[in-house]
């Protein structure tokens, strides 16, 4: 393939998601197809001690957002890393969840439970709306329509203060009840957050080896190959940035019922470039890499904070180092560190 | 006669934003150019001149040297910048250099922060505070400064692209690289330069603004946005582009937050950007990317 133009945009084709793309024989594929899936129950299944031995409540809150940051940050690693677009305003769409499952629940006492359903119907249709006209195109047309609509949001969220509390933030959401017990507590919320990660991870891995996840990753690899194989380009991205934007959606929902709080600030567009960060630090385009990612957003913030006014810079620095390092991302690090001891032993 | 005098007001209020935001996406633009990436330090190159130029103007108390001194240190932190964090990529593809940039620019606001302070700074204009009476409107002297400076330094790079060989190099290498490597223009310092240019560009725009609005460390991301959404706007890659982009939307926000609401200034602006971007994707002054395949 001749490019003409040197500078073709955000198109980018992962190269750890062509990897996983690579032809594996038959037999191996279903192994290491149910390997992923035993993984992740098993892993989940180990995450159930975190609220009994956390020595207090303060871990469990933290363990709840990870798991929130998980969902967020693989939902932007599908659209991202699996389909090869770039939105500049995935923490617009998380902020979308959380506003419309909170005020929902502020202003008309729906229940958490209907937010969340709630939450992820409003941010896939806004997704759908913004994606029809900007999908057509390649390019940076997703990234400059998301960041856009990233800061629209914003104004809005500070500005109806009648209906999101403005600038103070949203007081007064329920968390989540079952059978009429109030799931206030960081421990008693926890079960809800681990059982709607596990699901949303579920999700994924099934979409990913579904014929739309291949067709998605053929797309992301090159477009103008997918289409000339029957697959339509257009419908596969913008299904995928509609799923994507959805479950940011639901993050929100969660996030919001679980702080029973939500401020402007936790959604703009700054945060969504982290997220994107966040993501390529994992390691973009693998299966495993938002959960390195969600561990690096929710932990490195805290165990910076000793270091006061020097947090900004650290952070900035490790970021730097990482990427530049292992521009694949932490997933790829096992990988990357095996195939250079092989071509040791076998020059 | 009232209404014109305010909508001469708004009109100067407004090229002069949009000045700022046209020197910020020429920046953007530049580096875009070169690398086919985002560049999200562009921002904070502001915000570095800005704060530069009110550190030296505490110690040497002219605004004019100040200015210069922090526009020149700008720029080499820009190719500094360049050498050591875009230049060491094994594989710099677009995405990796956007995202390497975003490091780039937590970690430059981390530094001015630490290194400049938290305060907002300030310093007096090149005239003073001096205003000036036209047609029954109050016009600051600096707006004017921001906008004769601005046009003085467009001509300069216009002419720089046009005329000089290392400005030809430079679009040469935007426009094909392997073809410019092979007739002998070194890509990886047209890298180097654009990065110098677009650090200059945003320093500039720092350095002129902050007596109207002062600057703090962060505001980075704030220009980095605007200036990118004018890029987009005026058609990303071109000289004009930027110029028409920034203007547009420096006016749109001035003429929205007087007319519509000032609480919604950010909210107008980027709707009718998103509009225009649906109408004509490829931007005002763009044309669409031809890819052959």
């Amino acid at each position: 393939m001749v490019s003409a133009s040197p500078v073709s945009g955000t198109h980018v084709a992962p190269s750890a998601a062509r990897e996983s793309l690579r032809m594996q024989p038959r037999s191996r594929f279903a192994i290491w197809r149910s390997s992923d899936h035993v993984r992740l129950v098993l892993i989940w299944l180990a995450l159930l001690a975190v609220p009994f031995i956390a020595p207090n409540a303060y871990v469990v809150s933290l363990a709840n957002l990870a798991l929130i940051n998980l969902i967020l940050i693989a939902s932007l690693n599908l659209l991202m890393g699996f389909g090869g677009q770039i939105s500049l305003g995935q923490a617009g769409f998380f902020g979308l969840g959380a506003y419309a499952s909170g005020v929902l629940n502020v202003k008309w006492g729906v229940s958490a439970w209907l937010g969340l359903p709630a939450a992820a119907l409003i941010a896939g249709v806004a997704a759908f709306v913004i994606g029809l006209p900007t999908l057509r195109l390649r390019g940076h047309y997703l990234s400059m329509a998301t960041l856009g609509w990233n800061a629209i949001l914003v104004v809005f969220f500070n500005q109806f203060v009648s209906l999101t509390g403005g600038p103070n933030g949203l007081l007064g959401v329920k968390p989540f009840a079952f059978f009429g017990i109030a799931l206030d507590t960081e421990q008693r919320a926890f079960p809800v957050v681990w059982l709607a990660s596990l699901l949303i991870m579920l999700a994924i891995l099934n979409l990913l080896h579904s014929r739309i996840g291949r067709a998605l990753r053929a797309v992301a690899t090159n477009e103008l190959g997918a289409d000339a194989i029957g697959i339509d380009s257009f419908g596969i991205k913008l299904m995928c940035f509609t799923v994507s934007a959805a479950l940011a959606g639901i993050a929100g929902s969660l996030y919001v019922h679980v702080n029973q709080y939500a401020s402007p600030d936790t959604f703009g567009i700054s945060i969504s470039i982290l997220l994107i960060v966040m993501v390529a630090l994992g390691g973009s385009g693998t299966y495993w890499g938002p959960c390195l990612g969600a561990l690096i957003y929710t932990a490195v913030p805290q165990l910076l904070l000793n270091y006061e006014d020097a947090e900004l810079m650290l952070f900035g620095l490790g970021m730097l180092v990482v990427l530049i390092v292992f521009p694949g991302g932490l997933a790829g690090v096992p990988d990357a560190l095996r195939r250079r001891f092989a071509s040791w032993r076998h020059p | 006669m009232q209404n014109t005098a305010v909508v001469l007001q708004l009109l100067v209020a407004g090229i002069g934003t949009g000045s700022i935001y046209a020197l910020i996406a020429l920046g953007f633009n530049v580096v875009f150019k070169s690398t086919g990436a985002m560049n999200f330090a562009q921002g904070e190159w502001v915000v570095m001149g800005g704060m530069i130029s009110a550190a030296v103007f505490a110690s040497a108390s002219s605004v004019g040297l100040a200015c210069l001194l922090a526009v020149i240190l700008v720029a080499i932190f820009g190719v500094l910048c360049e050498r050591l964090v875009i230049w060491p990529l094994r594989r710099p593809t677009a995405l990796l250099i956007t995202l390497v940039s975003i490091g780039l620019a937590i970690c430059t606001r981390g530094f001015v922060m630490l290194t400049l302070g938290k305060k907002p700074v300030g310093y007096p204009g090149f005239s003073g505070t001096a205003t000036i009476s036209l047609g029954g409107a109050t016009l600051q002297a600096q707006t004017l400064w921001v906008v004769g400076l601005t046009l003085a330094f467009l001509l300069v790079m216009h002419v720089f692209f046009e005329r000089t060989m290392l400005g030809k190099a430079l679009r040469a290498a935007a426009a094909d690289r392997e073809a410019a490597a092979i007739v002998g223009v070194k890509v990886e310092t047209t890298i180097l330069i654009s990065f110098g240019i677009a650090a200059f560009a945003g320093a500039l725009a720092g350095a002129i603004i902050t007596p109207l609005t002062l600057a703090s460390y962060d505001q980075g991301a704030m220009f980095g946005f605007k200036g990118f959404s004018a890029a987009m706007l005026g058609g990303i890659g071109g000289l004009p582009g930027a110029v028409v982009g920034g203007l547009v939307l420096g006016l749109l926000e001035v003429f929205g937050s007087f007319y519509i609401s000032s609480d919604f200034k950010d909210a107008i602006a980027f709707a009718i950007l998103l509009f225009i971007l649906f109408v004509r994707p490829s931007g005002l002054l763009g044309r669409p990317d031809i890819v052959k395949v």
